[in-house]
Order: C-alpha cells, then sequence, then structure tokens
C-alpha cells in the first residue's frame, strides 16, 4: 500500500497511527493469549482482561512523558504495556516467575515497573486514586514537570478515594490527570444500577476541575485529548478529569459467564465498536499490511509465553523479602 | 538540658527535620493556623509556610494517600490523622496501600511516609474521640509501629520515624502532651525496634506502653513499699518489636505483667504474652498477667470511662496476683 501522508491539521501522521495499531493489537493478542492460558490452567490467579478499551490504553499512555506516572487498575495489562514494559516481563509475572514485572509478588492485579513510572496496578476500586494526588503534589512542591495519571472506571466513581483525591487535587491545584475509563459495567452491574447521572463528567465539574470527554474507541481522538489534558496540568493550570466512553467487549474477569447481559447487544457492540477495526478503517490497511502487523504481535506474544514458562519461580521463602525497605 | 513537654518534643523533631530536610513536609486538618488539634505544630507555620504545612480537607483517605503518593516519589511526608479513631477511615490506604507496595511491586517501591495520630481516654469525649487502636496496626506486615511515652522518646523516635523508609505509624497519647522533662540538648535518634527498661527490679516485668508505662512506674513505687521489686520495660516501638529486650528482663525477674490502655481482649499485650511464654517458659513462676481496657467501648459518664479504662490500682493489682502465684 502506497503511503499517504495525511496532511489535516491536529491529526496524527499516518505512521504514528501505524504505531498505535501496532501497540493495539499487541495487547489485544496479549489478552487473548492470557485468556487462553488460563483456561489451559497454566496460569494462577484472578485475571481480568480490557479488550475493548485498547484506544484508551494506547492513546493516553503513548501521550504522556518520560518521567510522568501513573496508577493502573486490577485490568492493567494494557496500561503496562503500552507504556513501554516489554511483554516478557509481563507475561513473566503472570506466571508467577522472578523474571515478571513485580517479579512475583504482584500477579495480573499488581504489575508494577517503576523505572516507566508505573507504581502499580491496584486491586481495590479506587484505591491508587489518593496516591495520584500525593505524587503529583510531590511533582508541584519539587517544581519538576511532571504529571501523574490515574486509571480507574465508572465504578470507581462511587467510591469514596475517587471524591477525596479529585477534591484534594484540584484545591492544591498539583499536575494530576485523572482518567475515567467509562466501559459502562461495575463487574456485573450496569450504569442505570450504580450511577444516578449520566454525564460523569459532572462529578469532576462539581470539584470545578477541567473536564475533557472523548469517544474511547478512537485512539487519536484519545491520545488528542490525553496530550491536551497533560499539558494542562504540566503547565500548572490543575489537573483534569478525562472521561473516556468505552466497551469491554468481555466478561469482568476471564471466565466470567455474563449472565447480565444481552447477548445480542455485545455482539452488535463487538461488530460496532471495537477500536482497532476502527482504525484499521481510518488507516485504509490493507488486508496483506493488517496481517503482517497481526503476525507480529503474534510473535511476540509468542515469545513472551516461551520467556515465561522459562522463567525462574520463586524460592517459597522469598516471600518473607521485601516485607520493609 | 533544656526541658520540653511531649507537646513540645514532637514539635521540635518536626522541625528540626523541616529544617535540615525539604523532603519533609506536614499535613493533616487543622494543623497549620490552628496549630492542630492538640497545639501540636502550633506556630509552625510562620517558619515553614503554607506549602510544607497543610491543612487538609476533612478527607482522612486521601490524607494518608496523598502522603504515600509523595513518599512513593522519595519525599518524607507526616501526616496527621487527628484521632486514632478517624485511622479508621483510612484504613484502607493504610493496610492495602502503604503496607504493601514494598512488597507487591517486588522491592521496586519505598514508602516512607510517617502517620501521627493520638488518642487516650481520661477526658470523657465519649466512644470515638479515645480509643486506643495501637493493636489493630501491628497485624499488619509492611507497617511499623512506635508508641512513646516520654518527651525524650517521642523526639527521638519522630526523628527515626521520618527516616525510616517504611510507612511507620506514630501513636501519641492525648494525656501525656503536657509532660514534661528535661532532654539532650542535641535530638539524640532512638533506633526503631528498641526497648527500653525504665525501673530495673527484680520480681516481676511490667511492660507497658503509652500512658501505663506512667501508671506502671507509679505502680511499682507503692509495690516497692510491699517489697515487691518492679521492673518496668517500655518496648517504644511495637513493631518490630525489641524481643531480645522484652525476653532478657522476664528472664531476670521470671513474671510478667502486660499493661496497656487499649482494650485487653486480642490486644498488644496478648501478642506479648504469647512471646513470653514461648521463649521464656522454663523461666515463668507465674501466668502473665494483662491489664487492658474492659470489653466495652468508651462510654462518656467519668465514672464509666474510669471504670473501664485501667489505671495504676489495676497493674499493682497484677503485679500482686502474679507474686502471690509463688
Amino acid at each position: 500500500m502506497a503511503k499517504v501522508e495525511r496532511k489535516t491539521k491536529g491529526t496524527l501522521s499516518e505512521d504514528r497511527l501505524r504505531d498505535f495499531l501496532r501497540e493495539m493489537l499487541l495487547i489485544r493478542r496479549f489478552e487473548e493469549k492470557v485468556e487462553e492460558r488460563f483456561r489451559a490452567g497454566e496460569l494462577p490467579g484472578f485475571l481480568h482482561v480490557a479488550i475493548g478499551q485498547e484506544a484508551v490504553d494506547v492513546g493516553v499512555c503513548q501521550a504522556m512523558d518520560d518521567g510522568d506516572v501513573f496508577a493502573s487498575t486490577h485490568r492493567a495489562h494494557g496500561h503496562t504495556l503500552a507504556r513501554g514494559t516489554h511483554p516478557n516481563a509481563v507475561m513473566a509475572e503472570l506466571y508467577g516467575k522472578i523474571e515478571g514485572c513485580s517479579h512475583g509478588y504482584g500477579g495480573s492485579m499488581h504489575l508494577y515497573d517503576v523505572e516507566r513510572g508505573n507504581l502499580g496496578a491496584n486491586a481495590v476500586v479506587g484505591g491508587g486514586l489518593p496516591a495520584i494526588t500525593g505524587a503529583a503534589l510531590a511533582f508541584k512542591l519539587r517544581k519538576e514537570p511532571r504529571v501523574a495519571v490515574a486509571f480507574f472506571g465508572d465504578g470507581a466513581t462511587n467510591i469514596g478515594t475517587f471524591h477525596e483525591a479529585l477534591n484534594l487535587a484540584q484545591l492544591w491545584q498539583v499536575p494530576a490527570v485523572f482518567v475515567c475509563e467509562n466501559n459502562h459495567w461495575a463487574e456485573s452491574t450496569p450504569a442505570s444500577q450504580q450511577l444516578p447521572i449520566e454525564d460523569l463528567s459532572k462529578r469532576a465539574v462539581a470539584f470545578g476541575m477541567h473536564s475533557i470527554t472523548v469517544d474511547g474507541q478512537d485512539v487519536e481522538a484519545v491520545h488528542k485529548a490525553a496530550a491536551r489534558a497533560l499539558k494542562h496540568a504540566r503547565d500548572g493550570k490543575g489537573p483534569v478529569f478525562l472521561l473516556a466512553n468505552t466497551y469491554r467487549l468481555v466478561g469482568h474477569y476471564i471466565g466470567d459467564p455474563q449472565v447480565y447481559r444481552d447477548k445480542e447487544e455485545l455482539q452488535e457492540t463487538r461488530e460496532t465498536q471495537d477500536p482497532i477495526d476502527k482504525l484499521r478503517e481510518r488507516l485504509e490497511i490493507s488486508e496483506a499490511d493488517f496481517e503482517e502487523l497481526d503476525r507480529e504481535a503474534h510473535e511476540l506474544v509468542e515469545a513472551s509465553v516461551e520467556f515465561a514458562k522459562a522463567g525462574t519461580d520463586p524460592k517459597p521463602e522469598d516471600a518473607l523479602k521485601n516485607v520493609y525497605a | 538540658m533544656p526541658e520540653l513537654s511531649y507537646r513540645e518534643a514532637v514539635r521540635d523533631a518536626l522541625s528540626q527535620a523541616m529544617r535540615a530536610d525539604d523532603d519533609v513536609f506536614i499535613m493533616g486538618e487543622d494543623i497549620a493556623e490552628m496549630g492542630g488539634s492538640m497545639g501540636v505544630t502550633a506556630g509552625m507555620l510562620d517558619e515553614f509556610g503554607p506549602e510544607r504545612v497543610r491543612n487538609t480537607p476533612i478527607s482522612e483517605m486521601a490524607i494518608a494517600g496523598a502522603g504515600i503518593g509523595a513518599a512513593m516519589q522519595g519525599m518524607r511526608p507526616v501526616v496527621e490523622i487527628m484521632y486514632e479513631d478517624f485511622t479508621t477511615l483510612a484504613m484502607e490506604q493504610i493496610v492495602n496501600q502503604a503496607a504493601k507496595h514494598r512488597s507487591m511491586s517486588g522491592g521496586q517501591l519505598k514508602v516512607p511516609l510517617t502517620i501521627r495520630t493520638q488518642g487516650g481516654a481520661g477526658w470523657s469525649p465519649g466512644a470515638q474521640h479515645a480509643q486506643q487502636l495501637e493493636g489493630w496496626f501491628v497485624h499488619v506486615p509492611g507497617l511499623k509501629v512506635v508508641f512513646a511515652s516520654t518527651p525524650t522518646d517521642v523526639r527521638g523516635l519522630l526523628w527515626s520515624a521520618i527516616y525510616d523508609d517504611n510507612p511507620v505509624m506514630f501513636f501519641e497519647h492525648r494525656t501525656l502532651y503536657g509532660l514534661k522533662e528535661d532532654v539532650p540538648d542535641e535530638l539524640e535518634p532512638i533506633p526503631i525496634g528498641q526497648g527500653r527498661v525504665h525501673r530495673e527490679g527484680a520480681d516481676v516485668t511490667v511492660v507497658a506502653t503509652g500512658r501505663l508505662v506512667h501508671e506502671a512506674l507509679a505502680a511499682a513505687d507503692e509495690a516497692e513499699q510491699e517489697g515487691i521489686s518492679v521492673e518496668v520495660y517500655d518496648p517504644r516501638t511495637l513493631l518490630p518489636l525489641d524481643e531480645d529486650g522484652l525476653i532478657a528482663s522476664v528472664k531476670k525477674t521470671n513474671r510478667a505483667v502486660v499493661a496497656h490502655e487499649a482494650v485487653t481482649r486480642m490486644g498488644f499485650g496478648a501478642e506479648v504474652a504469647a512471646i513470653v511464654q514461648e521463649k521464656a517458659f522454663d523461666w515463668l513462676d507465674a501466668p502473665v498477667e494483662r491489664v487492658g481496657a474492659k470489653f466495652a467501648p468508651l462510654p462518656f459518664a467519668p465514672v464509666m470511662e474510669e471504670f473501664v479504662v485501667p489505671h495504676k490500682a489495676d497493674v499493682l493489682e497484677a503485679i500482686r496476683r502474679t507474686v502471690a502465684r509463688g
């Protein structure tokens, strides 16, 4: 396919978008593989995938600078990969190996990579938000041009930490970006049963916080919105609430039979709201080109499984290390 | 040797650390202009300014959590939770976040956060402003827990807590704030995990914390009139516990009483009793006696509050019981 550079103002280059597609495919294939290996009985623990939300992962993480930090959620594989942690290190963590990004201490719900700003995926809904306000406070006190980013879902906007963390961040005008991945489900509970309002940005506006709403299935739009939000925070104009409306195209956890979800509606959402399909169409990428990108993603993922399986098991008594610094 | 009150000693440790180190700052409810509900931080706003002496909203989760976040970036925040009772609101952040980041990250992160709080009965606030909850936190791997009973100790231990690379729960006792003593000219850091023998004795060791250290010292004076020689041992740090110091004392006296203001049942004293029987069973001449609050929420009426929490007389009774066992 001939390369045609789109010169429309404000849009990203096709090369950059192809990189985004490559990242999104890596995350998708990685999570599909995680699901497969979990069902095969190879992976211990409790696993949540974010299939359908890859445009938010990639759009936000690619807009962050070196030195920025973030806190993730129980659905953390995408954020972690999109911020540059090698799939080998993530997969090794899921297999409980020393080579894992948390050295086998964390697992899927506690992926860390401090060198790349990952301050930890959190298995308590909303648990990571106050620390993001605090990290941003540290950046402000030290006059460092860095931003702290929190990822969380719509369900987290109902918990106290969300309200306390946003209130304090706005009060103190710290450089934080609060990214709400609104996938319309709190585990199995639909928005209609957990949220008395439809527009979640009202919750941030109530604190006087600047808010941006974006189509979370459009990676280019997410990237632009995230870049604006990060710049706003970095420029000392205060924190930003970034509401990305997205879709979880799978269950809450791997193995979730989703008895609570309308099958036809889910099928229709999958056919119309897949962020990878959307980007593929946007790029008008040929079948052959797409297959080439997809093959690369598959190879990386397969290699990560081989790497993880060949990894080193911690000694049982290693459990007693790292309790204290 | 300057004389400092317990309150002034806390303030002195905070102020000295903040003078020495830009990474140390304090935040909490009403700590700036008002100087904190106990007056501990009075005057610090004037010296250090509002960036480093930060009034917060009434948001315990955010106070603890913001401290965690700043600590993870290498600062050494000291946050104040106005009353121990309110640590319950921050429990998730303290227990699931502060205590576990080090381990969950496989050793990548440190959380050098100090959480100061205070409690204690004796002024009839009722059930939600005077609890002693230190026993809840010693159950959590990843936390350190300090409970100092004198001006010298509180100053030296707070310094060590600030410079510890782990989250430290730092308990102060409300009724001790006015207690004065001569302290060393220069602040002498006291290592976390090191107990203190307050008074040497031969017949029984009273392991006491917080206010009960002073009740135990008074009880020991009375016991001496009865011919009983009492050693008073203050662990000062509840986690990690100076087990060597504790056991050495019990092996010398062959009897032990544990005394704290918190509820006896499942309290810190229960762990002390277990450690003593595990490590010094053959030296014991009597079962370990426990002194603590009766199993009831703190009531308002002064006569009921007085009845629930332990005093010198309760320690003395326990000393007599253990000696009477022969």
